[in-house]
């Protein structure tokens, strides 16, 4: 027997932004007042359920509180984003929010889904307003709840948020999912959002952690939303993949003292065997989709790591091969420096250090702690002491977050001896 | 909705020397796109600028009219052109302003027209 507030809980989770959807599309396109009627719709659940006890139904309980809100708005005459006729707008709410016959599930409409998603990261909205908006919109996240989880005051966030839905309707943001020529370009652009929220969460180093993993969370639902509204694209299949193996290693990334754990020190038994297997296979089913795009090869990467099962049975030949790939098909300095790293792995620190020597003298990299850092750990193998001190010194001049520094006065240490 | 697609380019480093095959060229660039949103039905008017240093800025404070020589604002790109669309939505709008040859060049800012018989 579960409590109202477990139940609600689940039900919003679940459903909220499913619902939102399609009141959305029936009001015309007016995300504030869709907004606001289904928050209506639960807010009414909250108070009644635990009086009147839950409802046989409850995702058809709160559609049908939702439905009646929505036309409530229009019979008050409220102004919505396009005109509408009054009864027309009636007669269509009432038609597309039916609460579902006793003992079935309410389907939402996936199109509806696939329209918010869209419009949440339609390019024309700057990327922390889309990020905001998705994860306001689609997964039902409080305006607090995001500002905590980007670090700003929730006044700004607030702010963000306005300021993305009054674009949406003052510029004509089409609630609409993009025709086939565009479509390739727009999924890109939901791809690096939800790839965003994901890598906030996961790269973050300060801040409050329980709402970082919640991040995390968040776009792994986002990314599970788009594959199976997208089911014929190859790279939303391969940015789930991607985030899957990294989110699998999240409980051995971090040391008791809150510190990081670099993949070869990590205790390998800690990484989730579930998300690794369900990360694997989008990974095949990408490939079987002909996906061959940088969220793909990231997503080999990790997949070869999360295959290893001790530091040592590591592929790093084919590491360094999907590194090289990547450096082509979306070349950076970040990306350069890490295929170095792989490179002196597979091939002998002197190779990769040519390359980290490399990148160093082309001066695009200069005040990024993660180059001499990764300069010094090759010169220390290759026995190079005194250059690798003070390639150490240099990387913790740079070094911004505590953490890091942390670990990189460890390796210091080690090296002098003291 | 109609839209304004306006075209900024960089007046001092003119992309085209004035008369010369690469500026008869763009010239009929020009041509043709503004034919082809005539027949397309999206054209609603247009018209080229001259340079921002015939331009003057007005301003109302407190009532009163403050008239200043120059552009609203001064950056790279100067602003050198615009078309007055009518267009479905901010998709289509934005789809037939990356079709403006100076797109290419320069940049063009789309910014949607206040209707005002829409308002409550």
């Amino acid at each position: 027997m579960s409590t109202p507030d477990a139940t609600l809980e689940r039900t919003y989770r679940e459903h909220y932004g499913r619902i939102v959807a399609t009141v959305i599309r029936v009001l015309g396109g007016d995300f504030a007042a869709a907004e606001e009627v289904v928050q209506e719709a639960f807010a009414d659940a909250l108070t009644q359920w635990p009086r009147q006890g839950i409802p046989h139904e409850p995702q058809a309980w709160v559609i049908r509180a939702a439905r009646n809100k929505a036309v409530d708005r229009v019979r008050r005459g409220v102004r919505l984003g396009t005109r509408v006729d009054e009864l027309e707008a009636v007669a269509r709410i009432e038609q597309e929010l039916a609460p579902p016959p006793d003992g079935t599930e309410w389907q939402a409409i996936p199109d509806d889904t696939l329209r918010l998603l869209f419009t949440c990261c339609h390019p024309s909205l700057a990327p922390e307003a889309q990020v905001a908006l998705a994860l306001r919109t689609l997964c039902g996240l409080t305006t607090e709840e995001i500002a905590h989880a980007f670090l700003v005051p929730p006044a700004t966030m607030a702010q963000r948020l306005v300021r993305a839905q009054r674009k949406i309707r003052d510029a004509g943001i089409p609630y609409s999912v993009p025709e086939a020529d565009a479509l390739g370009e727009r999924t890109h652009g939901v791809l690096h959002t939800v790839y965003l929220v994901f890598s906030e969460g996961y790269a973050a180093t300060d801040g409050p952690e329980l709402l970082r993993v919640e991040l995390c969370a968040e776009a792994l639902r986002l990314g599970r939303l788009a594959r199976s509204l997208l089911p014929r694209d190859a790279e939303v299949a391969s940015l789930l993949a991607l985030m899957l193996l990294h989110h699998s290693r999240r409980r051995a990334r971090v040391a008791a003292d809150g510190g990081l754990v670099l993949l070869d020190r990590q205790d390998r038994s800690l990484w989730d065997c579930e998300e690794i297997r369900e990360g694997l296979a989008q990974l095949d089913a990408a490939l079987a989709l002909g996906a061959r795009g940088p969220y793909t090869l990231q997503a080999a990467i990790a997949a070869l790591h999360a295959q290893a099962q001790r530091p040592e049975d590591t592929d790093w030949a084919q590491i360094a091969a999907l590194y090289a790939k990547l450096c082509e098909l979306s070349p950076g300095p970040v990306v350069e420096l890490n295929r170095a790293a792989a490179v002196a792995m597979a091939h002998g620190p002197e190779h990769g250090l040519a390359l980290v020597d490399d990148l160093d003298t082309s001066g695009r990299l200069t005040d990024y702690h993660l180059l001499p850092a990764a300069r010094a750990e090759l010169l220390r193998r290759l026995g190079r002491d005194d250059e690798a001190v003070a390639s150490y010194r240099r990387a913790l001049s740079l070094v911004r977050t505590e953490p890091e520094r942390r670990f990189l006065e460890e390796r210091l240490r080690e090296l002098l001896g003291t | 909705m109609r839209y304004v697609l306006a075209i900024y380019e960089n007046e001092k480093k003119m992309s085209v020397p004035p008369n010369s095959d690469a500026e008869r060229a763009m010239n009929s660039e020009y041509f043709a796109f503004t034919e082809s949103i005539k027949k397309s039905g999206n054209l609603v008017g247009g018209e080229a600028l001259q340079p921002t240093s015939t331009a003057t800025t007005v301003r109302i404070r407190d009532g009163k009219r403050l008239t200043t020589d120059g552009p609203f604002a001064e950056t790279k790109e100067q602003l050198g052109g615009f078309y007055l669309i009518e267009a479905e939505n901010l998709d289509q709008a934005i789809a037939i302003a990356s079709r403006i040859p100076g797109a290419k060049t320069g940049c063009v800012e789309v910014r949607p027209v206040v209707n005002f018989t829409n308002m409550g």
